[in-house]
């Protein structure tokens, strides 16, 4: 059973806290839906990118002649060509817009080509001779700190390091446990690829319709390498297939731009499934070694954390996601004494960058695994070690000293999972797609042993460390053929994470008119900020609430101007009306006005700015300061069968409990919810970009796999309102939460089935039936 | 380039002797179209011939027509193949298996083909039909090496002929995930009682898919010996250890050589007690 808030009742059905359809929905499912590959305009050309075969050279020549030589070409682009700054970055510019001089990493773009035809464009790259001199990959970040490593940037090879230091240092205890544990690269494995068209405009700047996260982000980005005002780059959010944070970095961006801008035609540039993994960045892979200490009756007393990420060729957002891993590297446990350090290496391995999780993955995974370990060595059992420690209303303050704010239910998402039913057990005949090895017909269950285990995360919702976050939307409503309707603009990117819905529902409930349109996101107005840290819900929901308040104020206050018109003494106040199924009622019910009456004179439109309330750095020794503006919390409960002799795996059901504050729609929030867990589940299991000396191995969905139907198995959802005092709704955001335990909680599932030390995700048959290498050995 | 669709088999044979790349589901070929690994000059269609769609018996074997889906392949040769039919059942999704070929695995020659085990265990011979003639060469003879098989350049693969079970068949096959997963290794078992014939291939573990040809010796040599009582532990046990020996399995990115070893002769112990214990039969 669910706790679901009961919906706000404005008049008109379909607002906050009813579960919503979303428009995309059908269409995605019968293959209409239009997304940034299916672009096209009249006489345009295709582009394609040249990129180099080389985890790391130098350039000693680009020759793009013999591509120009090919008939339909129409340009070959190279860094030479870039009219403005020469490189773009999330944080840090530091990743050329085409390389020269050196290459980082293997698919790193180097030239560019248009030409009339898509297959023609990719044969004239083939054509772009470049001179390559190998150098030595770093193929690690151990490798990139050694001393005397040849360093990949000025700066040197340490992108960030975090150090967060609290308390008694060396504070000693009874019991102490050690662990290293590794991650793979994780690929966002968004179905669709990166896709745009670049229009050339008339007053030479550019219209760009693309799949992106950020509008306003690429914008600046893209300007700045232009050389042109950012005003005269104009983006249009295309159908975006999926994001995950593989696109907030540019990919085509100012690729299409350039050819567009010097051919005067239309570009279009859409990744193949291949070049989609060359062409946005990765979950940092990582290793992670921690100490906890604890009393015989399981209280933390220190957790000792040393985190190294691999960061790949350059900065994307390392930075951020270095500050996270170290922020939650405890886990959301109470612990008087904590010594972290969180490092990003640059290596020439691919970038790594933003991923749904984002730092959070990582340490969730490593801290998870020790609390199990942890309560293994005291005897205890997991579930209860947890409760011991966790953040509860009682207490709940991170090791930079951060209090979290408002109710924190880590001990209630635990006790829902533990009091919930098991599953069935093993059917002693079944259908043998149910069992491990699926449709392989592996086993009749001779030899499968189930597991139970469980895991509890969270992170920061919204931008952190200072940020200014904001989002700004305009609400117009007016007057329509058939009664008022409402217009919504904003530049948040609909993902598919469901913000249309979530606006449709939010202006219902405030102006409780039921027409409502959300118009596709352009940087026609001002910037809503990033489609990532489960932010979009808090700060666009946010400013497009606000603008919807405003409109509010102006209707009453053209109700209470009709009012004081037809009698000169003022009856009531506009303080004390309020807006009912599309009229303007006072306190007792009286009818003032209807709304579309108000709307006769013209329409109501209102601009607001949503920002969250500031955040501040870390100290730069300590690692103190409140960084962050929101935290989220989620857990769960993962049921296994394990074939002891194979090694193969049947997730048998994953249950999650979450505390989102208030479901705005509830069945999108059970969508995040499943796919989040469904995404920790590949990366427990099996999702993992494989590399040998910084050469990609498996860039295709043939080899990089992703849980397919009869992997993931059903989840239970157990939803929390507890609303937090401080933002809209007392929402809190959905998004990432419901990735961070799953992997975990599954680990742990395998680990009670086989007895084995699995600290290396993805899990391979192999470590399942201790044929590993060795515990933290990496694939070969 | 050019595509040829055409709508006879002799019409198809004259095209294929002027260089063109046979094409049938596709789901190999324009994999490899894709990521651009062949760019061949001309393609010719298979999918018009209604010689190659048909499954027949013919003295005492089954002719399958190389066009023949793996959808097809498990709706209608369930008592006839069981083992093919739990190969096909393995393969991709749902839309794979309405496009692949039984003929179009056997022309690929992958070592990790999910139909050809169980073809190689059964005893099957391929059909190869040129303007020249037509041959039939037994699966260990067509399949050279990975990727590579016997059929010339003016060759198509007509058909493969199978003998219908004579007793139990089992296929198991490992991968890391549940479905839509290629082999890390696969197991095919065939069992003739009356026979005493023992047929077994593995599949992913070596360049061609391979017979285990000790571990069948040894198997026929248990059913000589048993009145089909309880199948002794040492025999499974031992069966498990020829079919990982005659394994010359890799390390690369799907699995290690190790596992696949290991788990071969797991499969191996299994499959053999599943025909076992599903000997009504006998």
């Amino acid at each position: 059973m669910s706790v679901i808030l009961p919906a706000i009742r404005s008049g008109v059905a379909g607002g906050i806290g009813e579960p919503a359809q979303r428009p995309d929905g059908v269409p995605k499912v019968r293959g209409e839906f239009a997304y940034g590959s299916d672009l096209w305009a009249p006489f345009m050309l295709w582009g394609a990118t040249v990129r180099s075969p080389h985890p790391h050279a130098r350039i000693r020549a680009i020759d793009v002649s013999p591509a120009l030589s090919l008939p339909g070409v129409a340009a070959a682009l190279t860094y030479r060509d870039v009219p403005g700054r020469r490189t773009y970055g999330l944080e840090v510019p530091d990743q050329p817009v085409l390389a020269w001089d050196r290459v980082r990493y293997q698919g790193e773009p180097v030239a560019i080509v248009a030409a009339d035809h898509p297959e023609r464009a990719r044969r004239a790259a083939q054509l772009v001779r470049v001179d390559y001199e190998p150098l030595e990959p770093l193929t690690s970040p151990e490798l990139a700190l050694r001393p005397g490593a040849p360093q990949l940037h000025p700066s040197g090879n340490v992108t960030r390091r975090v150090v967060i230091r609290r308390g008694d240092l060396d504070a000693t205890a009874e019991v102490v446990v050690e662990g290293t544990y590794e991650l793979g690269m994780q690929d966002q494995a968004a179905l669709g690829p990166e896709a745009g068209l670049a229009v050339p405009a008339q007053d030479g700047g550019v219209d760009l319709y693309v799949a992106t996260q950020w509008l306003h982000g690429d914008r600046t980005q893209i300007a700045a390498s232009l050389g042109i005002a950012p005003e005269r780059v104009r983006i249009t959010l295309a159908g975006v297939g999926g994001a995950f944070g593989a696109r907030e970095d540019l990919s085509m961006q100012i690729h299409a731009c350039l050819l567009a801008l010097r051919t005067g035609r239309p570009v279009k540039m859409v990744y193949s499934r291949q070049e989609s993994f060359f062409g946005h960045v990765h979950r940092h892979p990582g290793q992670l070694h921690y100490e906890h200490r604890a009393t015989r009756d399981g209280r933390l007393v220190l957790v000792r954390a040393r985190i190294l990420l691999d960061g790949g060729a350059y900065t994307s957002s390392s930075p951020a996601v270095c500050a996270n891993a170290a922020c939650f590297a405890v886990g959301p446990y109470q612990c008087p004494n904590a010594d972290i350090e969180a490092m990003v290496a640059f290596t020439n391995n691919p970038p790594c960058g933003a991923m749904r999780g984002f730092g959070a993955v990582q340490t969730c995974f490593a801290y998870e695994s020790q609390m199990d370990r942890l309560a293994a060595e005291l005897g205890m059992d997991p579930v209860e070690l947890r409760l011991r420690n966790a953040f509860s209303d009682a207490g709940a303050m991170l090791p930079t000293g951060q209090q979290v704010e408002g109710s924190v239910p880590v001990p209630e998402l635990l006790r829902r999972l533990r009091d919930l039913p098991l599953p069935p057990a093993l059917n002693p005949n079944p259908d043998p797609r149910w069992l491990p090895g699926g449709v392989g017909n592996t086993s009749r269950a001779e030899s499968v042993r189930r597991g139970v285990g469980y895991a509890v995360g969270f992170k920061n919702v919204g931008y952190s460390e200072g940020s200014d976050d904001y989002s700004t939307a305009r609400v117009r409503l007016e007057l329509g053929p058939s009664g008022p309707v409402a217009r919504v603009a904003t530049a948040a990117a609909e993902v598919g994470q469901g913000l249309v819905t979530v606006c449709t529902q939010i202006v219902r409930t405030e102006l409780g008119v039921a027409e409502v349109t959300v118009g596709t996101a352009d940087t026609s107005l001002g910037s809503s900020g990033s489609s990532s840290a489960s932010r979009q819900t808090y700060c666009t929901g946010g400013a497009v609430r606000a603008a919807c308040q405003a409109v509010r104020d102006e209707l009453l206050r053209r109700a209470q101007e009709r009012l004081d018109r037809r009698r000169p003494e003022p009856v009531a106040r506009q303080g004390s009306f309020s807006l009912r199924g599309g009229m303007v009622v006072t306190r007792d019910g009286q009818v003032v006005a209807e709304m579309a009456e108000l709307l006769a004179p013209g329409p109501i439109e209102m601009t607001h700015e949503f920002h969250h309330r500031p955040t501040h750095p870390l100290d730069p020794r300590t690692g103190q300061g409140d960084a962050h503006v929101q935290y989220a919390f989620a857990a769960h409960r993962a049921v296994v069968d394990v074939d002891l002799e194979l090694g193969l795996v049947r997730v048998v059901e994953l249950a999650t409990a979450q505390d989102v504050g208030r479901a705005i729609n509830p069945q999108a929030v059970e969508g995040q919810m499943e796919g989040g867990a469904a995404q920790g589940l590949g990366l427990a299991l099996m999702e993992e970009i494989q590399l040998a000396e910084g050469r990609m191995l498996n860039p295709s969905f043939t080899d990089y796999l992703i849980p397919t139907t009869l992997d993931m198995p059903p989840v239970r959802t157990e939803l929390l309102e507890l609303a937090d005092p401080h933002s809209p709704y007392g929402l809190k955001g959905v998004g990432e939460p419901p990735v961070l335990s799953s992997t975990p909680a599954i680990v742990a599932a395998l680990r009670a089935a086989t007895g084995r030390q699995l600290t290396r995700v993805p899990v391979r048959p192999d470590d399942l039936v201790g044929l590993g290498e060795s515990e933290t050995a990496s694939p070969s | 380039m050019e595509f040829w669709q055409p709508q006879s088999l002799t019409e198809a044979l004259e095209i294929r002797e002027q260089g063109a790349e046979p094409v049938a589901g596709g789901t190999d070929l324009m994999v490899d179209l894709n990521f651009d690994r062949r760019r061949p000059k001309a393609l010719l269609d298979l999918s018009q011939l209604p010689e190659l769609r048909e499954w027949d018996r013919v003295d005492g074997w089954l002719r399958l027509g190389a066009a023949l889906t793996y959808t097809r392949a498990i709706a209608e040769l369930g008592g006839l193949l069981p083992g093919l039919v739990l190969a096909s059942r393995t393969v991709g999704s749902p839309q794979i298996r309405n496009r692949g070929t039984l003929g179009g695995n056997l022309a690929t020659a992958s070592p990790a083909g999910d139909a050809l085990p169980p073809l190689m265990a059964a005893g099957a011979e391929v059909e190869l039909v040129s303007r020249r003639g037509t041959r039939r060469l037994p699966l260990p003879a067509f399949l050279l090496g990975p990727k590579r098989s016997a059929l010339a350049d003016d060759e198509l693969v007509a058909a493969v002929w199978v003998p219908p079970a004579r007793g139990p068949q089992q296929f198991a096959k490992v991968g890391p995930r549940n479905a839509m997963v290629i082999a890390v290794c696969s197991l095919a078992l065939d069992l003739d009682p009356e026979r005493r014939r023992v047929g077994c291939a593995i599949g992913s573990v070596g360049p061609t898919v391979l017979r285990a040809t000790e571990a069948e010796r040894f198997l026929e040599g248990t059913l000589e010996e048993s009145d089909w009582a309880a199948l002794p532990a040492a025999a499974q046990g031992r069966f498990g250890e020829l079919v990982a020996a005659a394994a010359r399995p890799i390390d690369d990115l799907r699995g290690s050589a190790a596992y696949r070893r290991h788990a071969l002769s797991v499969l191996a112990r299994r499959c053999l007690a599943w025909a076992w214990t599903d000997g009504s039969w006998a």
